[in-house]
């Protein structure tokens, strides 16, 4: 007889902390040539045209960058969130709140052009999702509730709000009752990086430029210091001084802000007007982006542009192997899956004993 | 040595242990350990922290597998996987830290413990039963969360005893008890004795060990260095034993008669009360006390009567409803933060280590900045608004404390969680005597600390004192506070008795202060 036993290592393993992504992504495709070939697919030849041929063409690398940007955006600011133990689940909405008020002056006051119409927009998108944000975070310090599900909940208020917004007051009326607000004029569109091989917008910039300011702030910042040890031992934060109320303000704010302007950059860099749905679920994709970089703002770019291949993969997958792009969101499913399972292993090992000891010792 | 020609014959041996080690990575922590222990013996084992105790009791108990070395029975060869076996076997242990449910009542505790499902009433009847006939007086029905330290050892060892073990291994059983309350212990004790039961004693009180234990056996660094019988040893050769060497004794001047009043009061707390912050907090009544420059005030009293909620209001983790009620150096500090107060002059040093005085998975550089990056903004972070954490400044700092307070580590800057407890504490206090504090709160100061660094810890808590900071130690070791302090208070149910001046005080009259019985005491000095 045997069994398997998980055991507690005496201190964390560095090793499998680097490894387990890693892991996680080997399984992930292990599990996915399986599912493959149970459709009766050549796991090998799907596998390829699923994660490596979007990666062969110019233009679909500028799509891919599109796919990264609202995933690294959402999840830099959702790494200070999960740091300090706050867990935001509602990103989704923030963007979508981000997404609507960015596009107030391109909707509202289409007459309005000029150079300050688009920093005016992000900065309107940042506040909207921060506003959007700070509920959760006002119920969490004021009357204790939990905010995994004020934040989850809200995600749905706002995909109903946009809804209405699209289908009444917005709604373009030259549009043939499509639910669509009108086209952003020129100003308001998020220009391309390089026009002359893609659509790929300045968003990833933004993006970038996020996870280095954040990964700065949490490695050299006492703010960064402050959000390390509240999260990891909140009695230790009180002893240091530190307010957890105030920190669970600050990171639902700055979770809230990047995935803001996450949905604006979208809006306007990548869709171009309003329309009843905004994102493919990058807010709760974001949430495995941030767990498969470690939380960690720099590892979080790579895997943002590892989640975002498996949107491309979805969509490649429906075109030439005639699978529902809704795979993509199972492969997501089980790299989330997959990377939870293997942190087990930072911080406990596992062990196989064969029962024989045991009976050998009760017969004494 | 001396019980040699007794020990030896089979029926009288319980258990025998030959060559037990256990090797953790590249650490013996048990090496080649042999011990026997006869029927009808109370045995101590004596050792400092990380002499190899627990690695030997867990092995005898079933909790760690030996590396090599075998556990004979009652004459036969057995391996113990588990705790279940061990208990099957008859091996109960009662744990230092107690693994009891405070929303549960004692008698639904103990039938967690029990495999068979057996009614709760009769459990109830049985406990009271083993209760009255062992002298651990205990009610069934109540609430653990309700009962005192003792009361819950006493559920501890009843349902050990519901096991009808043969050997009873007891893990620093005194350290939670007042002087009297570990006197009852004593007489349960030696009542199982009496009925040819064995028990396994670990403590490092070595009076009480002189009083009560029939043989010792002393480990260090995972050796046994020797087996005696205690009652022929002074309390300071059984230390040297452990230690290996002499223990520093402190040195500590005695307060000139009215140098303290003369002094200014460093900290005033007046008319200190607060409700209980949880279902399992003691409330406050009416505290109050003064220290003075150069003086050590000890607060004595058993776990669990307010100390730590006394700490947390000093502290200013929970602030006070009007500002006067603390003043720190002139200030009247009740409604600022630990922070300002750290600012204030006085520092702070919790009880319980990880998780509260430092982060566990921190380094211990990053632990340094954890009470100081208020008070040494200057020193530690840059960049102004910014404020950039220097690393360089920050592990300087560390060092110079590890190397200060003698701190042994594995590594250059390891986790806090890596350090032993002894070692850790070490840290944690020379974290604050680098800020030379004008006031110092400490809380526990040497619980589970060895005889050298506990020896190493008090010796720098006088000398601050005497340099000129006032100092308040909350402590349950009473040999502890009558050896580092000018005046002795104790705190029972929340409220703080007044303070006793250490000429006239005695072990019996903190015990009647403990006990809440002591009303003669004189007004504060």
């Amino acid at each position: 007889m045997m069994r398997i036993e998980i055991i507690r290592r005496p201190q964390h393993s560095a090793l499998f902390s680097a490894l387990s992504p890693f892991i996680a992504l080997l399984l992930t495709l292990l599990a996915g040539a399986v599912l493959f070939a149970i459709l009766g697919k050549n796991p090998v030849a799907a596998l390829y045209s699923y994660f490596v041929e979007p990666l062969t063409e110019i233009w679909s690398i500028h799509e891919l960058l599109i796919k990264a940007a609202p995933l690294i955006l959402i999840a830099v600011g959702l790494s200070v969130c999960f740091l300090s133990n706050n867990w935001n689940i509602g990103a989704e909405g923030q963007f979508i709140a981000g997404g609507v008020a960015g596009s107030i002056l391109p909707v509202v006051f289409p007459d309005f052009q000029g150079w300050y119409v688009l920093p005016v927009m992000l900065v309107l998108g940042m506040a909207g999702g921060m506003a959007y944000a700070a509920i959760p975070a006002l119920l969490k310090t004021r009357f204790n509730t939990n905010e995994i599900l004020t934040s989850l909940m809200l995600v749905y208020v706002a995909q109903l709000f946009l809804d209405w917004l699209v289908r009444g007051p917005w709604r373009n009326p030259q549009g043939y009752n499509f639910p669509e607000t009108i086209q952003f004029n020129s100003s308001a569109i998020l220009p391309e990086i390089w026009t002359a091989s893609g659509r790929a917008h300045w968003g990833f910039v933004l993006a970038l430029l996020a996870a280095l300011l954040v990964w700065f702030m949490l490695s050299r910042m006492l703010s960064g210091y402050e959000i390390k040890v509240l999260g990891r031992s909140a009695r230790a934060g009180r002893f240091a001084g530190f307010s957890a109320g105030r920190l669970t303000f600050f990171a639902f704010l700055i979770s809230g802000a990047l995935a803001g302007l996450a949905g604006i950059s979208e809006v306007s860099g990548a869709v171009g007007q309003l329309r009843p749905s905004i994102s493919p679920g990058y807010g709760f994709t974001a949430i495995i982006v941030a767990f498969l970089g470690r939380l960690n703002p720099l590892g979080i770019i790579a895997a943002g542009l590892v989640l975002a291949l498996t949107y491309l993969g979805g969509e490649a997958a429906q075109i030439s192997l005639g699978i529902s792009e809704k795979s993509a969101r199972i492969f997501q499913g089980m790299v989330l899956f997959f990377i939870l399972a293997s942190d087990t292993l930072i911080y406990y090992r596992i062990r196989i004993v064969s029962r024989s000891v045991e009976t050998a010792a009760k017969g004494a | 040595m001396t019980g040699d020609t007794i020990i030896n014959s089979s029926d009288t041996v319980l258990l025998r242990a030959n060559g037990l080690t256990k090797i953790f990575g590249t650490l013996k922590a048990c090496d080649d350990v042999d011990l026997v222990i006869a029927r009808g013996e109370i045995h101590a084992l004596l050792g400092e922290n990380g002499a190899g105790k627990s690695t030997l009791v867990k092995m005898l108990f079933g909790a760690l597998q030996p590396t090599s070395g075998s556990i004979a029975w009652k004459g036969e060869a057995v391996t113990i996987p588990s705790p279940s076996v061990g208990r099957t076997l008859g091996i109960g242990m009662v744990f230092q830290h107690f693994s009891l449910f405070d929303a549960l009542t004692a008698a639904e505790n103990i039938a967690l413990s029990i495999d068979e499902a057996t009614p709760i009433g009769m459990i109830a009847e049985k406990a009271r039963q083993i209760g009255k006939a062992y002298g651990l007086p205990v009610d069934p029905d109540a609430l653990v969360g309700d009962l005192s330290v003792g009361e819950r050892q006493r559920i501890e060892i009843i349902r050990c005893l519901l096991q009808n073990p043969d050997l009873i291994i007891l893990d620093e059983p005194t350290s939670v008890l007042t002087p009297q309350e570990a006197e009852l212990l004593f007489v349960t004790l030696e009542r199982l004795r009496s009925e040819g039961k064995s028990i396994l004693y670990i403590s490092h009180r070595l009076e009480e060990v002189r009083q009560l234990c029939d043989r010792a056996t002393v480990l260090r660094h995972g050796k046994v260095v020797g087996e005696c019988n205690p009652r022929e040893q002074t309390a300071n050769s059984l230390a040297r034993m452990m230690v290996g060497g002499d223990i520093h004794r402190v040195e500590r001047e005695p307060l000139a008669a009215d140098a303290a009043a003369a002094k200014a009061a460093l900290i005033e707390v007046k008319g200190l009360s607060q409700r209980p912050t949880g279902p399992f907090s003691v409330a406050l009544h009416d505290i109050g006390f003064t220290v003075h420059a150069g003086e050590i005030l000890g607060i004595a009293g058993v776990a669990g009567n307010g100390q730590s909620e006394l700490f947390e209001a000093v502290s200013g983790e929970r602030l006070q409803e009007r500002p006067d009620i603390i003043r720190i150096r002139d200030n009247d500090a009740g409604r600022q933060g630990i922070s300002a107060r750290r600012k204030l002059g006085a520092a702070f040093v919790p009880e319980e280590r990880l998780g509260h005085g430092a982060v566990p998975d921190m380094s211990l550089s990053d632990n340094l900045l954890l009470s100081r990056h208020a008070t040494d903004r200057k020193v530690f972070t840059s960049g102004g608004v910014l404020k950039l954490i220097s690393a360089s400044s920050l592990t300087s700092a560390a060092r110079r404390i590890i190397s200060r307070m003698d701190v042994r580590k594995s590594a250059e800057n390891p986790d806090a969680s890596a350090l032993s407890g002894g070692n850790l504490q070490k840290f944690l206090i020379g974290r604050e005597l680098d800020r030379n504090p004008s006031v110092l709160v400490v809380n526990q100061p040497t619980w589970g600390v060895d005889a050298g660094a506990a020896a190493h810890i008090r010796q720098a808590l006088v000398d601050l004192a005497r340099g000129g900071s006032a100092v308040i130690v909350i402590s349950q070791d009473l040999d502890e506070l009558f050896e580092i302090s000018d005046r002795i208070a104790a705190m029972v149910h929340g409220r703080l008795s007044d303070s006793v001046p250490i000429e006239e005080m005695n072990m019996e009259r903190v015990g009647m202060m403990m006990g809440g019985a002591d009303h003669s005491a004189p007004e504060a000095a």
